[in-house]
């Protein structure tokens, strides 16, 4: 298979423009004939069904949720970002451009990011248009903050909620086309199928998760916005109900999946309490603008925090990277803070710990500037731990966050099955092997309000779609194979809980495929998932049956596919022989312990194919060319 | 600590429901949700149902979680949803009543699990402001005083959890429909809708069945984000100067 990643010609400035122009038009009435099912409504799908409503298209639109408001997109807190420059810092399209492809280590598209980075500035003016309560100066223009891993003020917040309020303004403008009749909504509606005929993705079968029941839903082309895998580790940032099926049913129907291994670890969530925990929480990265970070010098302090003084701590971030300091990227963060833990030096009862102070900020700026910046956070930090982060350092950890894998899919958003595209984190295309912060915000809205209702017109214009009815044997068939996973789920009848299945996969990923990899970890553990997913479909117990609501049949059918999913993570972990990013291979690091890329070999984007059940998958490469950014070691020093 | 739970426990729409006793271990640190995931582990070790409840961020605010504890929507904390409070707050030895949102507009589904889909069909009636994609002008060219943008910011922070509705002896949903009403129309983006958007959103919420506001104020006390009774004022003023000055929409666009 050639992967063809249809990049447009000419300058990288005019690519977009170029093809815009090059794609056909489906005239506007003839838009209401074609149907198009989204599958998500997080910012990436919610954008996409509602603009795609505005335009006439009759879309149907699923999320398992039980309102389209509720997607995991909700919980983003700190803010997105735009190249607006009303700050006059110096920031550009061009600087935005810059900023992704270094911070994402040289393993993005340039072309994807370079567009990303030009739509990033009608975000903020659709965002603003439709009411969403950005944060303002007194003057009332629209207020900036700087935000890890750039030197310049681009990103736009409301309060510590701005996904919240994005996500709103999205729904709401999803709501209006529901009310105008455009978009049909299905909530409480699970994807557990791909429906492809004749080579071309033709609709999904969902389950109703209140009755239980199976329906086929046809189309004439399918989005998948269904967010990211993170919850393969079990304990993530993520929502609880964040999964990778219907990116795995997919891939499993012929989408390759790129860069399955490239995950990214938080710096700043709250550590682990206990064996119960059922989900981590991220503290937004905004506070490293006025926190610091810090260890004590000497190991196993186990002195409260106000006795060390400031001679005996160790600024460590500051130190190493002094003109980032405690703004470096997450990746960057987060090994830090690995290396000063295992050095002994971590802080808390595990050990797994180290401080973000705001005793400097306070004194500097005042409690109530401190306040005001972050006092939801703060509030829901004392919630959680019962310590007051005013007076004592909070104690943090880092944590998977976000995944930048996700199908492969071509400049236009479509995956290696026609007429299935994929939007947001979903997708791999623009974030390489590490995302800045406040970049998922503004990727899921730039494909959804501005690149998928384009793209999707020249497919649906160009495509030469057959009618097709449910009666079809491959609708029969992807439906048939539904009932019978639900099936052999509900009879296995064993000892052990779904539940615990996941956690034992979320530990052996975390050591073995988490912060710091390594070829022995990657081979013991792609060994012990397919000997814990035999003993899955050995001795699961699912209790209850399918023709009713049963949240243990749902996560079931979940933590199988993390099962699969995880094997290829490793699989795709091993044979990346090199560090960049958030995958760091131990055996490949600079000597002042840095990820060490190697671009002669590796230099592409790492596509999977399935190829059968217990095969071994075929890995496609698609080579990445830098002509703008030069490659070069990554340096926040 | 140990504590005693009556949970509420119905099969489906259809059948009836009762309160079933269980015992329940937790610790301090725990969330309220992962004391009863414990809870759920040993019924299914069991091969009994778990109890249903609907959760996802457990953040505090999707708004997907709620129920009764005690009588008391969320729970006993002040402006914490149930996934955000956490087993300190008890002691061992007590004994709890879990029971879903009551409410003819929120029919039980499972267990503590509540259809809320009334509170989408509010929205889609008119809490928006009509501002399709593609025709804004620069963000900057609205200006918005910071107060203001603060006050709406107060007030679209609500999630939707429709505790405010189960909190009311009216089962009315005029705090959640107020906090939308407030924040448009506290923005120069929502004026131009401003009154249709009132007269729709009470229209579209009466038709689902939720009962009149009566200023109780039940619905402030055990919002959690603190979502503040001035808000119903407000949507009260836009109703009825929407009301007194309503005309009949001309139809879109001249011909010709
Ligand atoms: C705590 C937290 C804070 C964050 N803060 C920021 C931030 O400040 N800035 C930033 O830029 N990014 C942030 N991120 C990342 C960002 O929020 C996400 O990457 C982004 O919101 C993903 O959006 P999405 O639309 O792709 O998917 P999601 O919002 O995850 O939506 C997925 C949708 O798909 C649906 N779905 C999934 N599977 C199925 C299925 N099988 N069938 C039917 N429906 C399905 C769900 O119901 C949901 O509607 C944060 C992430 C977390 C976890
Ligand atoms: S689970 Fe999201 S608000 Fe409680």
């Amino acid at each position: 298979m050639k992967l063809d990643s249809r990049i447009p010609s000419g300058p990288i400035e005019q690519k977009w423009d170029n093809c815009k122009f090059e794609m056909k038009l489906v005239n506007p009435a003839n838009k209401r004939k074609f149907t198009v099912i989204v599958v998500g409504t997080g910012l990436a799908g919610g954008s996409a069904a509602a603009t795609m409503g505005e335009l006439g298209y009759n879309v149907k639109c699923f999320c398992f949720q039980d309102s389209p408001r509720r997607a995991h997109s909700i919980a983003a807190q700190g803010g997105i970002n735009a190249a607006k420059n009303y700050q006059n810092d110096g920031d550009s399209i061009y600087r935005l451009f810059y900023d992704t492809v270094k911070g994402g280590d040289f393993r993005a598209r340039e072309a994807n990011v370079y567009r990303l980075a030009q739509i990033s500035v009608n975000i903020i003016d659709q965002c603003v248009a439709q009411g969403v309560p950005f944060a303002r100066e007194y003057g009332g223009l629209l207020a900036n903050r700087s935000f890890g891993g750039a030197q310049v003020s681009r990103t736009f917040y409301a309060r510590g909620q701005t996904g919240q309020q994005l996500l709103l303004g999205c729904y709401q403008a999803l709501e209006r086309q529901v009310n105008a009749g455009r978009v049909t909504m299905f909530p409480r509606h699970e994807m557990l199928e791909l429906i492809v005929i004749d080579g071309k993705a033709r609709g999904i079968v969902t389950r109703n998760l209140v009755t239980g029941g199976i329906a086929t839903h046809l189309a004439d082309a399918v989005v998948l916005a269904t967010g990211g895998y993170g919850n393969v580790f079990y304990l993530s940032t993520n929502a609880k109900g964040s999964n990778a099926t219907a990116l795995w049913r997919a891939y499993r129907k012929g989408a390759l999946m790129a860069n399955p291994c490239f995950t990214q670890i938080h710096p700043t969530c709250i550590p682990v309490s206990g064996d119960y925990q059922s989900k981590l929480t991220l503290m937004s990265e905004s506070l490293r603008n006025d926190g610091r970070i810090w260890v004590p010098k000497k190991g196993r302090d186990s002195r409260p925090p106000g006795q060390i003084s400031e001679d005996e701590r160790d600024y460590y971030l500051e130190r190493r990277y002094p003109s980032f300091g405690n703004l470096v990227p997450r990746d960057v963060a987060s090994r830090a803070a690995k290396a000063v833990c295992d050095e002994g030096r971590g802080v808390g009862k595990t050990g797994l710990g180290v401080y973000l102070d705001f005793g400097d900020a306070v004194r500097r700026l005042g409690r109530k500037v401190v306040e005001e910046r972050y006092g939801n956070l703060f509030e829901m930090y004392e919630r959680i731990t019962g310590d007051d982060p005013y007076s004592v350092p909070m104690r943090i950890f880092p944590a998977i966050h976000y995944t930048m894998g996700g199908l492969w899919v071509d400049y236009r958003l479509m995956s290696t099955i026609p007429g299935l595209f994929v939007l947001g984190e979903a997708n791999f295309s623009d974030h390489g092997a590490n995302r800045l912060g406040a970049s998922a915000l503004m990727q899921g809205l730039a494909d959804g309000y501005f690149i998928i209702p384009y793209t999707i017109g020249d497919y649906l214009a160009t495509a030469k779609l057959d009618r097709i009815d449910s009666n079809h044997q491959e609708v029969r068939r992807a439906e048939n194979a539904v009932g019978e996973q639900i099936k052999r789920l509900l009879s296995i009848k064993g000892k052990r809980t779904v539940d615990s299945f996941h956690r034992e996969l979320g530990r052996l990923l975390w050591e073995d495929c988490g912060m710091a990899r390594n070829a022995k970890g990657l081979r013991h553990a792609m060994g012990k998932i397919a000997e814990l997913q035999q003993e899955y479909w050995r001795d699961v117990n699912v209790v209850g049956d399918g023709a009713e609501l049963n949240q243990s049949l749902e996560k079931a059918g979940r933590v199988a596919d993390f099962l699969e999913l995880a094997q290829l993570m490793c699989l795709d972990a091993f044979e990346r022989n090199e560090s960049c990013g958030g995958h760091f291979r131990e055996e490949y690091q600079t000597p002042e312990g840095e990820a060490l890329r190697n671009d002669d070999e590796y230099c592409y984007a790492a596509a999977w194919e399935y190829t059968g059940p217990g095969q071994a998958p075929a890995l496609h490469k698609e080579p990445l060319s830098f002509e703008h950014v030069h490659l070069a070691q990554r340096s926040y020093k | 600590m140990k504590l005693k739970l009556h949970v509420w426990r119905q099969k489906n729409a259809a059948s009836a429901g009762r309160m079933v006793r269980y015992e329940a271990e937790a610790d301090e640190h725990m969330s309220f949700l992962e004391m009863l995931d414990v809870l759920n582990e040993s019924l299914i070790t069991k091969g009994e149902d778990p109890v249903a409840f609907d959760h996802d961020c457990r953040e505090g605010i999707c708004g997907a979680c709620g129920f009764m504890i005690n009588g008391v929507a969320h729970g006993p904390m002040p402006g914490t949803t149930v996934c955000q409070l956490h087993m300190r707050h008890f002691k061992d030895g007590d004994e709890l009543y879990l029971e879903p949102w009551r409410a003819a507009a929120f029919p039980v589904i499972k267990d503590l699990i509540v259809d809320r889909g009334a509170f989408d069909r509010i929205i889609a009636a008119g809490g928006y402001v009509s501002a399709s994609t593609g025709s804004a002008q620069d963000a900057n060219a609205i200006l918005v005083p910071k107060k203001d943008a603060d006050r709406a910011m107060d007030s679209a922070q609500c999630i939707g959890c429709g505790a405010c509705v189960a909190a009311c002896p009216n089962a009315s949903a005029a705090l959640f429909l107020s906090a939308k009403v407030s924040h448009l129309g506290l923005l120069p983006q929502g004026q131009p809708e401003r009154n249709e958007r009132a007269i729709k959103m009470v229209a579209a919420a009466n038709h689902e069945l939720f009962g009149g506001c009566t200023n109780i104020g039940e619905c402030e006390a055990v919002c959690p984000k603190n979502i503040r009774l001035e808000f119903i004022a407000r949507r009260n003023w836009d109703f009825l100067k929407a009301s007194c000055t309503f005309r009949e929409e001309k139809a879109a666009a001249g011909a010709g």
